[in-house]
């Protein structure tokens, strides 16, 4: 972080073009050479209702939303409706200027669209204007739209506003419209553009002393959000199969799956519901195919019947879960990390698959890549638990993270050769499930391989798949099957898939897992510059547990302090389950409000912690070690 | 050479391939249904050509998933109600399978009643065969979706308040391109039926009825039984979906009647398989997708290449 970044908000109502309009301000900072991350706050109606999307950049790395923001572009709501009969959603036509002052840093810019919102319905306004330094430029921004092209096209002269007030090369812009636009709506865009610019940069006076940062980096980057790099993972280690069931925001990967697959020869099922769905994945792999499927919540409530047969039957699958509040319905566009045991232990019997939880936009994608080496490796289950946060935001990432080889390896299966020496049962089914599997893997055949059938049963059965009660069977296949997650944890030991940040030694700790990494990095980076001594670790690996590398974090700490977005505590509950000690070292920082952390949040958190006084923001939670 | 050698293999097929030494084990009680839809099973499979390892039968829960366990192919016993996602997957996966699926009527009409309902609109290449009994055996004698209006069990014990399901006529508006009723009583019929069934292009249907002499007690239920297609009575045109429909119906309303009327109710050979349907709008590549991890020539596309480039 410097002192020169720009946090950009952009406000509205669902459904005026905020999300496309930050998408192409995030890209042209990212051309101009700056780093970039987004943050998205969307409410869950298809149109009108208070949004935003904050596009933060820097001339070094960005690693969260950062805490609140710095200039705001007001548009105003196009379809808020009765605000002076209280309508059912309240007051909405001032909301996107109201709603984001409470967030706007001392010394802000605004912008707002006098075409739509009246300052004079917002409480107190001049009083906050002088208070915090504010630097306004109310601009008819609806007008110029409508005078030169489409009032739609407001947004583009919002942006040309800003970039003029922020010394942004309009350039950048002009090139992402001519990508984009058809013809008849390019040039009235080009001309709204360059008019909004230049009658800002004529007519007002700037007061303000924010401007674009310098870019730096000289490497080919690529915008991408964490569902992206699911699905390019997914893609890349030759997943071909894909069938889902529309759930926010799990959507998001079924979506670009299902446009890219039969790009690349592969098939996209949408069908009649989620059980269905994972069923449909275990069908596609058992006949030789890698396979995926994936929801949210309560979608995901519905595979745990199917998931359950994958592990049982040891049928490769990589489910993916994209969290958002819960329970029930929730806050269906919000995120939250909150569904965690639910991925680790719905189903029936003892779990037996692999629970990974990637922590950025450009980890998600090696995090897909390995779900499906080890699931097909091991014939087992794996999961992908992400949220709302790290599906929907978008960070530059370098092109050539992605310049890796395909992985088709279907893993753990057999050759038609090989099956002509394999034991086989008395009626001829192949010993698919044989007891003196190496790791516990039993290779698998695939239907219409020669001499290969055999039966997969949800019950447990022997060797060769037929259903069986014999005690000494069950103890053998039991052990057998949990032996892979031992063989998993070696390996995934070696790959160093948890992130550690800071120093290497420290008083303190912070831990995390999934899309608080980030954030937590920033924050340990700013409490060590503030002369605390703090390491940071943000873990991945959530079945098979990373028992070691964690009883070792924590040895080497007095004390730690997990963030997690839930208000129960569930990663650090699983921390103690797993490494049966550290009650009275570990204790939380919560937040549950549908809101991401900010880094300050976190610092305030952990100060708060070690000077045993309670979380100053209301927003968030500090509950005490256990041993306290 | 295909990685799948079992596919198309020309030899002698030998029905007692099928169920080489496990009949004889089989736990249904004595005088069950699913014996004569196991042994019209093993005898159509000659018939078609196809050996044990071309096979998938994938089945649901309850006394008729047990089929898997008595039956020599690649055998997929999966969970309550969901053989047919799982079944159609690995049909679309590898279209050079024969891919059969089977369930009882709570398997198939109950739990699995969404799934019966889209696969039949989609018309995926398969046979869906479904042990009809009108009554939950393995859970030991409850209601069931096709048990007839009244019919009184331990969970239903003023006797159900539902009409049934009507099976056929659920097929034929969904979309399935085959619907057929046969029963275990008549092996022939069942295999003659089966054989259709599986060398039908597309979704083929078939209701088989199976007395279970446990729980429903008359276990001569289905019989006698009439075979609509050979009596003179049952004056039809099975290609016709507003005569198929009609006589659907009538042999619906009559099996609670106390008569029987089995054999081909609708046939449409016309309308293409899903999976012709995908191909033909590119959804869905023209050779076997399960044939690709196999074949190492076959060049693998990077994102890298195809898909960064929207994101600089």
């Amino acid at each position: 972080m410097t002192d020169h970044e720009l946090m950009w908000r952009i406000a509205g109502g669902s459904g005026d073009g905020i999300a496309s309009t930050s998408q192409n301000f995030a890209k042209a900072l990212m051309r101009a050479g700056l780093h970039v991350f987004t943050h998205r706050h969307y409410p869950s109606r298809i149109r009108g209702g208070h949004t935003y999307t904050e596009v933060r950049a820097d001339s070094e790395p960005v690693r969260s939303r950062g805490d609140g923001f710095n200039c705001l572009l007001a548009l105003g709501d196009s379809f808020a409706r009765n605000p002076k009969e209280g309508a059912y959603y309240g007051d909405e036509e001032v909301k996107p200027l109201a709603e984001n002052l409470d967030e706007l840093n001392d010394g802000g810019v605004i912008v707002y669209d006098t075409g739509l919102l009246d300052a004079e319905d917002i409480p107190n306004f001049e009083e906050r204007i002088e208070e915090n330094d504010w630097h306004v430029y109310p601009i008819n921004l609806r007008e110029i739209a409508r005078d030169h092209g489409r009032e739609v096209m407001r947004n583009t002269a919002g942006v040309g506003a800003t970039a003029a007030l922020l010394g942004i090369d309009l350039q950048y812009f002009e090139d992402l419209m001519a990508e984009s636009m058809p013809e008849e709506i390019l040039e009235p865009n080009k001309e709204i553009l360059h008019y909004t610019h230049d009658m800002v940069q004529e007519e007002f006076e700037f007061t303000h002393d924010l401007r674009v940062p310098e870019g730096s980096h000289d490497e080919e980057q690529v915008l991408l959000s964490g569902s992206d790099t699911i699905a390019y993972g997914a893609i890349d280690e030759g997943c071909r199969f894909i069938a889902g069931y529309p759930m926010t925001p799990w959507t998001e990967v079924f979506t670009i799956m299902s446009q890219a697959l039969p790009e690349v020869g592969g098939i996209s099922e949408q069908v009649e519901d989620e059980i269905a769905a994972a069923a449909l994945a275990l069908g596609a792999s058992h006949a030789g195919v890698k396979a995926m499927s994936g929801s949210s919540g309560g979608g995901f409530a519905l595979m745990s019947e199917p998931l359950g047969l994958a592990e049982m039957s040891e049928t490769p699958v990589v489910l993916v879960e994209a969290m958002r509040a819960g329970p029930s319905t929730g806050l269906p566009t919000k995120p939250e990390q909150a569904d965690l045991e639910h991925v680790l232990y719905t189903s029936q019997g003892d779990s037996n698959r692999v629970v990974l939880a990637p922590g950025t936009v450009a980890e998600a994608y090696e995090q897909s890549r390995l779900a499906f080496q080890l699931a097909y490796g091991y014939n087992i289950p794996a999961i992908l638990l992400y949220d709302q946060k790290i599906g929907g935001e978008l960070m530059n990432v370098p092109a050539s993270h992605f310049d890796r080889e395909p992985n088709p390896d279907l893993g753990a299966v057999t050759t038609e050769a090989e099956l002509q020496d394999a034991p086989h049962g008395p009626g001829g089914k192949f010993h698919r499930y044989r007891y003196d599997a190496e790791d516990g893997v039993s290779p698998r055949s695939i239907p219409g391989q020669k001499d290969g059938h055999f039966l997969v049963t949800g019950n447990e059965h022997n060797p060769a798949g037929h259903i069986d009660e014999d005690p000494t069977n069950r103890v053998t296949q039991v052990e057998r099957r949990a032996s892979k997650l031992d063989a998993i944890r070696e390996f995934l030991d070696d790959q160093g898939t948890q992130t550690h940040m800071g120093p290497d030694e420290a008083d303190y700790g912070l831990i995390t897992f999934g899309s608080q990494q980030g954030t937590v990095a920033e924050a340990v980076d700013r409490l060590n510059d503030a002369g605390h001594s703090v390491k940071g670790i943000g873990v991945s690996d959530m079945m098979p547990y990373p028992v070691e590398e964690m009883t070792e974090f924590l040895e080497s700490v007095d004390e730690a302090l997990v963030v997690e977005m839930n208000s129960s505590g569930q990663f650090r509950g699983l921390t103690q389950k797993e490494l049966g000690r550290f009650g009275g070292k570990l204790s939380s920082l919560l937040k549950y409000n549908g809101e991401p952390f900010e880094p300050a949040e976190i610092v305030a958190g952990f100060e708060a912690s070690i000077e045993g006084q309670d979380v100053p923001e209301q927003q968030t939670t500090y509950v005490p070690a256990a041993g306290d | 050479m295909s990685a799948f050698s079992a596919i198309g293999e020309e030899r002698e097929i030998d029905r007692e391939e099928f169920t080489p030494t496990l009949e004889p084990q089989a736990t249904w009680c004595p005088g069950c249904g699913d014996f004569g839809v196991l042994k019209a099973l093993k005898q159509a499979m000659p018939e078609i050509g196809r050996n044990p390892d071309e096979v998938l039968l994938v089945t649901g829960i309850g006394c008729s998933g047990k089929l898997n366990s008595y039956f020599e192919c690649y055998g997929y016993h999966s969970i309550h109600g969901r053989s047919l996602p799982i079944a159609r997957a690995a049909k679309l996966a590898n279209p050079e399978l024969e891919v059969i699926a089977a369930g009882g009527d709570g398997d198939g009409y109950g739990i699995g009643g969404n799934h019966f309902m889209h696969t039949a609109r989609e018309n995926h290449d398969m046979t869906y065969i479904v042990f009809d009994n009108e009554i939950f055996g393995l859970t030991k004698g409850q209601t069931s979706p096709t048990s007839p209006k009244g019919h009184k069990s331990k969970t239903q014990p003023h006797g159900s308040a539902k009409d049934p399901i009507r099976p056929l006529s659920l097929a034929l508006t969904s979309g399935a391109s085959y619907v057929a009723r046969t029963a275990a009583v008549n092996p022939n019929q069942a295999k003659e039926i089966l054989v259709e069934a599986m060398q039908h292009d597309g979704f083929a249907h078939v209701d088989f009825l199976t007395q279970c002499p446990t729980w429903n007690k008359d276990a001569r239920q289905y019989v006698p039984y009439t075979d609509i297609n050979d009596s003179d009575d049952y004056d039809f045109d099975p290609t016709n979906k507003t005569e198929a429909q009609a006589m659907a119906s009538e042999a619906e309303q009559s099996l609670y009647e106390g008569e029987v009327l089995t054999g081909r109710f609708y046939v449409d050979a016309d309308r293409p398989s899903y999976q012709e349907e995908k191909q033909a709008i590119g959804e869905m590549p023209e050779e076997p997708l399960a044939e690709r991890y196999f074949d190492d020539d076959y060049e693998w596309e990077r994102t890298h290449d195809m898909l960064l480039d929207r994101h600089k």
